[in-house]
């Protein structure tokens, strides 16, 4: 991609060939945290390395291959494709996440990957507070030709949650795409309003929800951590989408998330259109935070 | 998860005894620590280098009074330069221009634009009487003009009407002349988020600016950010040349070096801080509170205002 070119030139400059030594070792720690790793994470791939190469002759193609398969070793086991649990229909997904962090627009994403696969949806505009949220939803609906629920504005979400359920089973969907308002995680209230939509959902089908997404920014820092930690432990959220990697970002910071979480990661977001919704490669990603293309 | 500064130096300086100065190699080895520390709060590397080279001129030399320990004379010494970086004095918006004086948000998208226009609008009304207009630019995203309406429904500030089919250059310009006719004081421009590598989008928010002229240009940034943030910040900057920072999501629980990174790359004020979603959740910026915030809050907080009492 584009943005990663710098990050090429960058360990360009740090490697011809010469021997693997502290020096360069930190440069190369430098490189992998200015794509968002961490200190831990960078240094345990950097460890690696001088593990296996301290004090011998090493190229720059060789230490980026090094770095690139240390990261896509993490990376593998998460990359999974999203599957649908047609045993229970309508299947639930649950967009969850910071505000901002690409929520609604990948439920339209997501909504077109759908139709065009064949299955039918029904979105449901539980984002009841942010203004004009509701008619952000309409809006992909129609361009996705889906159907859209919604209530006016400062509704309860849950109440919402559980007639858009009733409707989606009468209507035969196979799918329901329930958007949610942008929530900061160390938000108590906000996190209770989240538990209670799980809970209702679970009224009406005890497996429900089946997939609850947390987007991800790709151009945030270490809080992601934070973010994964929580909105798992309070929604159960069983997959991960990082949006806006169309950006300068590196996204990075999914390493550690993977380390520590093993969640499957189902999309990567590449810009504002419909389509621009790519699934995950962890070769990909790997190769381009060490800056091999 | 993270473990603050004032533990790790601690542990570092546990082990030495107390002198008149800190010396060049207590300094090294704390600033490791204080290196880590700022990387885990998110300070872009460049910054961090820049930083720890300025605390370290500072520090080598320093005589360490008796009632502290060379850790926490560390500490407050990191804690006073991050204030000095990310400027001492808060610098509000400034409306020091011929009426009706125009205000330009810019910045990647979500990262609060649209919501801050709604609250600054308001604030310049409740706080200082001023009449404002607000303008949607943003043709892109779907219903973003729809989301400023409601704003501006909801605060009681006007909106420009909504045309379809202007761009949003045309959409500036009316705004502009509507402001005018209409003797408004200030006139908000929300433009649609855009990544500062796509080239068009960023010619297109240059043209903008050379039809309205704004008074201020607020790049409204995301206090999440991780390392990106010089990147953007600069970029923003080059292109339409910012003259402050907005910093959102304060009442998150990131770290917040962002901060330090735009402020750094840029040398422009950070001038507000988003605290919320609700239309009063804006803030003067607290250097203190952000420096407290990057190091770890907690203790240090505590930690640092002994040392000053006793310095
Ligand atoms: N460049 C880029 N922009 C994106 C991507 N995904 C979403 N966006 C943009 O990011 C902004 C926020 O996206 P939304 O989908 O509204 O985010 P959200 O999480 O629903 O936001 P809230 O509901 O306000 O919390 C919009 O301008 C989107 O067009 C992406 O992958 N790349
Ligand atoms: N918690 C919190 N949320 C905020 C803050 N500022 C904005 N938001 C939320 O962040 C999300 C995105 O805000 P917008 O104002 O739509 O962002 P934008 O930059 O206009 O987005 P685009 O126009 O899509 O680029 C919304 O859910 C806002 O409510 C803040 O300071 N704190
Ligand atoms: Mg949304
Ligand atoms: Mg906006």
């Amino acid at each position: 991609t584009r943005s990663s070119s710098s990050l090429t030139e960058n360990i360009t400059a740090v490697f011809t060939k010469r021997k693997l030594d502290e020096d360069t070792l930190q440069e190369l720690e430098d490189i992998l945290i200015q794509a968002d790793l961490g200190v831990e994470t960078a240094m345990n791939v950097t460890d690696k390395l001088a593990s296996q190469r301290m004090g011998k002759d090493v190229s720059d193609e060789e230490v980026r291959e090094f770095m690139a398969a240390e990261i896509e070793t993490v990376l593998t086991p998460v990359a999974a494709e999203l599957e649908l649990d047609l045993d229970h229909t309508p299947h639930v997904i649950l967009v969850v996440g910071v505000n901002g962090s690409g929520k609604t627009t990948t439920i339209g994403k997501l909504s077109q990957k759908l139709y065009d696969a064949g299955f039918s949806t029904l979105l449901v505009a539980g984002d009841t507070f942010r203004a004009a949220a509701i008619e952000q939803l309409k809006i992909w609906g129609e361009r996705t030709q889906s159907p859209v629920v919604s209530r006016p504005l400062g509704s309860d979400a849950a109440g919402l949650a559980f007639d858009a359920y009733d409707q989606a089973r009468e209507e035969g969907r196979d799918v329901m795409l329930m958007d949610t308002a942008g929530r900061l995680q160390n938000k108590k209230e906000l996190m209770d309003e989240l538990e209670k939509i799980i809970r209702v959902l679970r009224k009406q089908d005890p497996t429900a929800p089946h997939t609850v997404l947390l987007t991800l920014d790709a151009t945030t820092g270490q809080n992601a951590v934070n973010q994964v930690d929580i909105f798992k432990d309070v929604a159960g959220v069983n997959g991960l989408v990082m949006t806006k990697l169309d950006g300068t970002a590196r996204g990075g910071i999914l390493v550690a998330i993977s380390a520590k979480h093993q969640l499957p990661v189902y999309f990567l977001g590449v810009g504002e259109s419909v389509d621009d919704l790519e699934p995950f490669e962890a070769r990909d990603f790997a190769r381009s935070i060490a800056g091999l293309s | 998860m993270f473990e603050s500064l004032s533990d790790r130096l601690s542990g570092i300086f546990d082990g030495l005894t107390r002198r008149g100065a800190l010396s060049d190699k207590d300094v090294g080895t704390a600033l490791r620590e204080v290196r880590r520390a700022l990387i885990e709060a998110d300070v872009a590397l460049e910054v961090v280098r820049q930083f720890t080279e300025a605390v370290r001129e500072k520090a080598v030399g320093a005589e360490v009074v008796k009632s502290v320990t060379p850790g926490q004379m560390v500490v407050k010494i990191v804690h006073d330069e991050l204030v000095a970086m990310l400027g001492e004095e808060a610098e509000p918006v400034s409306l020091n221009a011929p009426s009706p004086v125009c205000i330009m948000m810019v910045g990647l998208q979500g990262s609060g634009k649209t919501t801050t226009t709604g609250k600054l609008s308001l604030r310049l009304r409740e706080k200082q009487n001023k009449k404002v207009l607000m303008a949607s630019l943003d043709v892109r995203r779907p219903a973003a003009q729809e989301q400023l309406r409601q704003l501006g429904e909801q605060t009681g500030v006007e909106t420009l009407p909504i045309v379809e089919g202007q761009s949003p250059v045309q959409i500036a310009n009316r705004a502009m002349q509507a402001a005018k006719l209409g003797g408004f004081d200030v006139v908000m421009l929300d433009t649609a988020g855009r990544t500062h590598i796509d080239e068009p989008l960023m010619a297109e928010m240059a043209e903008i600016r050379d039809a309205a002229d704004p008074h201020e240009i607020l790049l409204v940034a995301d206090s999440l950010t991780g390392q990106d943030a010089v990147n953007l910040a600069e970029s923003f900057n080059k292109r339409v040349g910012v003259t402050g920072i907005v910093l959102t999501r304060i009442d998150g629980d990131g770290r917040g070096g962002a901060a330090l990174s735009m402020r750094a790359v840029t040398g422009k004020p950070i001038k507000l801080m988003g605290t919320g979603e609700k239309m009063d959740a804006l803030e003067d910026f607290h250097p203190k509170r952000i420096a407290d915030r990057i190091l770890g809050m907690g203790d240090i907080v505590s930690l640092v205002e002994k040392a000053s009492e006793t310095i």
